[in-house]
Parts: C-alpha cells; sequence; structure tokens
C-alpha cells in the first residue's frame, strides 16, 4: 500500500523534473530540476532496499556530478535563453519512444523467458551495504579496480583540459592586460 | 495496482529514457545535452536496481555503481572539453562545431 503511493508519487515527480530539465529555456532552471530528479530516483533505490546504492546517488550526483555542472556553468554565459533545433516535434518524439522501448525489451526478453538465474544472490543475514561490499570485493575486484584508473585517469584530463592558463591571475592584472591576453585567448 | 511489481519499474525506466532521449535530440546547446545524457544514465540505473531487487540478485546494483562512476569520469572530461571550446569560440552551441563540413 505504502510502497505503491511511494513509487507513483516518486514517479510523477521525477518524471515532471526531468521533463522541466529537457524543456525550460534557462539553464539554471535545467540544473535546479535535474538537481531534483537525482535526489527523487534515491528514493526508488530505498524503496527497492538498494540502500548503499541510494546514498551514492546522493552524495555523486547530486554532491559532485551536480556541483561539477554549478561551477562549470560559471564559465559560460547561461543568462540568455537556450536556442532549439526546429525539428519536426513528431519524428522526435517518436524515435525517441521507440528506441527507449527497444532498448526494454533488449532488457526484458531474457527474463519473461524465464531461463535467468541469479548468478551472485543476496546473502541472508546482512544488510543491504554488507552484500554489496561481499559481491564487489570479490567477484567485481577488477571492474572496481578499473573504474579506479578510469576516475584517476579522468581527474587528470579535467584539471589538464580546465586548468589552462591558470597560471595568470586575473585580480592582479590591469584592464590593458586583460584586454590583451582576452585577445589573445579569443583568437 | 497496488502491487507494484518488476513491470512498473521497467515502464518508469522507458518514460524516463524517453525524455532524456527527446531532450538529447532537440537541444542544441551542448551544456543541455550533459544534462540529458545524465537522464538517460539514471533512467537506465532504475531499471538495473529493479531487476536487482526483484531477482535477488546484486549484479544490477553492482552495474548501476559502474554507471556512477562512468557517469562522475563524464562530466569531468566532458566539462573540461567544454571550458576548452567556450575559451577558443565564446559560445557552447552544437552549430559552432561545424568545422569539418567541407
Amino acid at each position: 500500500m505504502f510502497e505503491a503511493i511511494a513509487f507513483y508519487l516518486f514517479a510523477f515527480l521525477t518524471i515532471a523534473m526531468f521533463f522541466i530539465t529537457v524543456t525550460t529555456s534557462q539553464a539554471l532552471y535545467a540544473l535546479t530540476a535535474l538537481a531534483a530528479g537525482m535526489i527523487f530516483i534515491s528514493a526508488f533505490f530505498f524503496i527497492l532496499g538498494a540502500d548503499f546504492l541510494g546514498v551514492v546517488q546522493i552524495i555523486v550526483y547530486t554532491g559532485a556530478v551536480m556541483a561539477l555542472y554549478a561551477f562549470g556553468m560559471m564559465f559560460f554565459d547561461t543568462t540568455r535563453d537556450v536556442k532549439e533545433k526546429q525539428g519536426n516535434k513528431f519524428i522526435i518524439v517518436g524515435l525517441s519512444t521507440l528506441a527507449a522501448i527497444l532498448v526494454v525489451v533488449v532488457v526484458a526478453v531474457p527474463m519473461v523467458s524465464q531461463n535467468i538465474v541469479a548468478l551472485y544472490p543476496a546473502i541472508d543475514g546482512v544488510g543491504n551495504t554488507q552484500g554489496v561490499g561481499m559481491v564487489l570485493f570479490t567477484k567485481y575486484l577488477i571492474p572496481f579496480e578499473v573504474a579506479a584508473i578510469m576516475l584517476l585517469v579522468a581527474m587528470v584530463a579535467g584539471i589538464v583540459l580546465a586548468g589552462k592558463k591558470m597560471d595568470l591571475s586575473i585580480t592582479l592584472m590591469n584592464d590593458a592586460e586583460i584586454k590583451e591576453k582576452n585577445k589573445k585567448v579569443l583568437s | 495496482m497496488m502491487e507494484i511489481g518488476l513491470n512498473h519499474y521497467l515502464v518508469l525506466s522507458t518514460i524516463l529514457f524517453a525524455i532524456g532521449l527527446v531532450g538529447v535530440m532537440r537541444r542544441k546547446n551542448l551544456l543541455l545535452l550533459f544534462f540529458a545524457t545524465e537522464i538517460l544514465l539514471n533512467a537506465v540505473n532504475v531499471a538495473f536496481a529493479a531487476i536487482s531487487h526483484y531477482y535477488g540478485d546484486l549484479t544490477g546494483q553492482m552495474f548501476a555503481f559502474f554507471v556512477i562512476a562512468i557517469a562522475a569520469s563524464e562530466v569531468a572530461v566532458g566539462l573540461g572539453l567544454l571550458i576548452v571550446w567556450y575559451k577558443r569560440h565564446n559560445s557552447i552551441d552544437l552549430d559552432a562545431l561545424t568545422s569539418m563540413k567541407g
């Protein structure tokens, strides 16, 4: 009963938030709505008993990814309205729905044919976090390490790409010098 | 109606995925294009977690973790590239990216 109420409430809220994200013309509204949608997605994880995944969703997505986007937006001119592609709306919506249904069919066909068995069944008597740790550090240890290396490489790439010309201090230069620098960067 | 099954979650995942695809197709601004890809990844995460729960298997949650890790690194690299592009061209519209047109 309560599960159904929670599911429908959060489903409505998530769809509404993501709909705002893809339709609004203000980048700031899109960012805020996306952050709210991420929080509501974590509610599904808590309903499904995946407590650790829900906490990770809140920390990583709303805490790290959204903060990174917010910092990134300071570099861009986000005050002006966003222009949209002028295409056929029916084609866009139809193609998207078709592709999404195809993805679900691909995932659901093995389950409908009922030949799916739990490879690593949830262990009885331990919580979700403990079970996740047991599976992650035994069966999925190598992918875990590879993911760690990938995150390290992404961090280095982010610093190298975004940190160019960070050795100049704009606050310590006078206006003429800044104009000269801007001319060089923009050309 | 009152019993929430796996199909409910898969339908929700489909709707969210469709919303994300609409965003990918109609957005011109690269930053908002990134937002739409985040929606796609989240829609798949919901499906993974639901399958993991209804089949009593933790593999779905593992994949959701790796998807989150990939999303985080994608944002780091993508935003870095976007900042470089914006410094050089002063706009992040997709139309400005047609420099390879013959």
